[in-house]
């Protein structure tokens, strides 16, 4: 792949989308990762050339947030939490069983290119922990077992949800949506899961509401 | 007296589709938007001011107070920018709040942007989060198309765009103008206050940045009256809010209360300590009263009231509501190097107390989570932490000490007896919810 006019066209749509068109830098690199599978120096390039930066002022903001990716990424990119929450609930054994199964240490791809594996911090679904993100979907209360089981299956082929979405994209496809171009899967997967609901679920079995308004 | 839960945010979570308009609309929803747009500008910041609404980001400040400070006399446009960067540990209420009920922080940004009068704002959501973003702007699609968006809302000649921008993965940028540097599409660090986001934030220009659950709260309380969310929380902490459970409990989850309420109360309805995989009983050791930056609690805090005054007084910050719960199996030393683990990889870069302190922070924690090192190291901590706290550009710095020193406060022994044994006298695999074993 190559950054081609179609592209040009996207980022330049992504650019208009702002009053400054500068602010449109950080879905635009997630757009070049999405084509490209990385930000790569042609990427970095046809941002400056959209927004009338340097290449250096880019790549100073490329290398700055932890989900741009100088080498290429797998199909699947395989987050573990180990924050200190997860990681006490499992999450850091979930991560040495990856690892271990899949002979990666963190942020490398397998040699199939199917999964890159890394640690990430908190995702904010800490009444789900122990938590694993797939391409930035969440798979919800994991053990060591069921994540071997998730990767086995993205390695395979076999279809898989995330536990409040919808079937697991490539993190290309994701990296799209990030850049503001919306796959139409939002109607997918619940409202919520059941630890989003457990106040709710206790009000109701109680009859416990706000008072009544003005 | 007010019923122990209040859901008013989480109301409408478990509804079929809630997620969608005619779900939200099903509820009433924007019929506050109607309301606001027949009042003035000015009476709908009133009404939040009378309120009480305070930030729900961790700070407090007052939101209605934030609004009034943007001068309208000032010939730029002015902004409304929505700080949806959930990442602080243990915090987990916006997300779930946008997964299920996006339209309820799109009818508070609507509301809210009329109120400052902006006519461009922004949700700045964490870019970790996919279907949160799918929601977002699914809900912001269907707002446009429904005439809630875009020109001439509801025929008021009130126009509005709202812009959903998903981040790219740094926790500095949940700071306010570490935000709107990211927004503006640079590295995420803070600036120099003043000026104040209110006289020059994004695009230098007059800008409100609020909370999600902030925004959020705002068509309630259009809807139900100042007098309504005023009656509910302490006298002070007015309101409601979401308190997020994790961890060691039986029941995890969003509850939503009234501010004041207690731990003990939160656990008592979330069925308590969680037992062991065994059955085993397990004890409260330590937690967080508002995500990892809040100074640690133990069980002698059980009844503290979780609103802003009660929680500062008893040596904590209300924070987020964050309330991650660890039993006595948990080491408070490696809990406490994780997190700062997280504040050093975290850290931006642009101040060196922070820089280069948090780097030293766990040089230090992580000699003594391995037994090595000398009970001096417990005072060099704490002097590091001391050339940290105050002294650093923004929040992070602050935040990156208040685990260590309300752990070295609390559990002082359990860090020495680390250097007794040579090593970590807890077994990690006691505190996981399975008894699996690594490989």
């Amino acid at each position: 792949m190559s950054i081609d006019q179609s592209t040009y066209d996207e980022l330049r749509e992504i650019a208009a989308r702002y009053p400054q068109a500068r602010s449109g830098l950080l879905p635009m690199l997630h757009l070049v990762q999405s084509v490209e599978g990385r930000v790569t120096p042609e990427g970095i390039q046809a941002c400056a050339d959209v927004l009338g930066l340097t290449e250096a002022e880019v790549s100073g903001v490329a290398t700055f947030y932890t989900m741009y990716k100088r080498r290429p990424v797998g199909d699947y990119l395989v987050g573990v939490c180990t924050n200190t929450l997860c990681a006490v609930m499992g999450g850091d054994a979930i991560f040495e069983r990856l690892k271990d199964h899949l002979d990666v240490g963190n942020d490398e791809t397998t040699a199939d290119g199917k999964i890159t594996l890394e640690h990430v911090e908190c995702n904010a679904a800490c009444d789900y922990a122990p938590v694993v993100m797939v391409n930035w979907e969440f798979v919800d209360n994991q053990t060591p077992s069921s994540a071997v089981e998730l990767v086995d299956d993205l390695r395979n082929g076999v279809e898989r949800h995330s536990t409040r979405g919808p079937r697991l994209c490539t993190w290309r496809q994701a990296e799209r949506v990030l850049a503001g171009f919306n796959d139409g899967l939002a109607d997918e997967g619940p409202s919520a899961g059941a630890p989003s609901l457990a106040g709710l679920t206790i009000a109701n079995e109680n009859d416990w509401k706000a008072p009544s308004g003005d | 007296m007010t019923d122990t839960l209040t859901p008013v945010l989480t109301a409408n979570w478990a509804d079929d589709r809630s997620w969608t308009l005619p779900s939200y609309a099903a509820r009433g929803g924007y019929a506050a938007l109607d309301k606001a747009l027949g009042m003035a500008p000015d009476e709908v910041i009133t009404a939040v001011k009378d309120a009480g609404l305070r930030g729900r980001g961790g700070a407090g400040f007052p939101t209605g107070m934030k609004w009034s400070f943007i001068p309208q006399d000032n010939p730029n446009p002015k902004y409304l920018v929505v700080n949806a960067d959930e990442s602080e540990p243990g915090t987990c209420k916006d997300i779930p709040l946008m997964m299920a009920s996006p339209h309820t922080l799109v009818e508070g940004v609507i509301i809210s942007s009329y109120a400052i009068r902006a006519k461009v704002a922004f949700i700045y959501v964490r870019g970790e989060v996919l279907h949160v973003i799918r929601r977002l702007q699914a809900a912001v699609a269907e707002a446009y198309a429904a005439g809630h968006l875009g020109q001439n809302i509801h025929g008021s000649g009130y126009d509005l765009d709202l812009v959903v921008h998903a981040g790219a993965g740094a926790y500095i940028c949940g700071e306010e103008t570490a935000l709107l540097d990211s927004l503006e599409g640079r590295r995420g660090q803070p600036r120099l206050r003043p000026p104040f986001p209110a006289v020059e934030g994004l695009y230098a220009s007059p800008t409100v940045i609020n909370n999600a659950e902030s925004i959020a709260s705002v068509p309630s309380i259009i809807a139900n009256g100042p007098g309504w969310f005023a009656g509910m929380g302490t006298e002070k902490s007015n309101g409601f809010g979401i308190f997020s459970l994790s961890g060691h409990v039986t029941r995890p989850g969003q509850y939503e209360a009234p501010l004041g309420i207690t731990l003990r109360q939160l656990l008592d309805l979330a069925g308590g300590v969680r037992e062991a995989p065994n059955g085993q009983a397990r004890e409260l050791k330590f937690w967080t009263p508002g995500g990892s930056s809040t100074p640690l609690f133990t069980a002698e805090h059980l009844d503290v009231p979780l609103d802003f005054e009660s929680v500062g007084a008893a040596g904590s910050m209300l924070g987020t509501r964050a309330l991650q719960i660890f039993d006595e199996t948990v080491c408070v030393v490696r809990a406490v190097l994780r997190w700062t683990e997280f504040y050093k990889h975290e850290s931006c870069g642009k101040c060196t107390p922070c820089r280069e302190g948090t780097w030293w922070l766990v040089q230090v924690l992580a000699r003594l989570e391995a037994g090595q090192g000398s009970a001096e190291d417990l005072d060099l901590l704490l002097d590091q932490c001391d050339n940290i706290l105050g002294r650093s550009f923004c929040a992070l710095g602050d935040g990156a000490t208040s685990p260590i020193t309300s752990s070295i406060k609390y559990f002082r022994d359990e860090y020495l007896a680390h250097l007794e044994q040579g090593g970590c006298p807890f077994d990690p695999a006691k505190s996981t919810l399975f008894e699996e074993v690594p490989a």
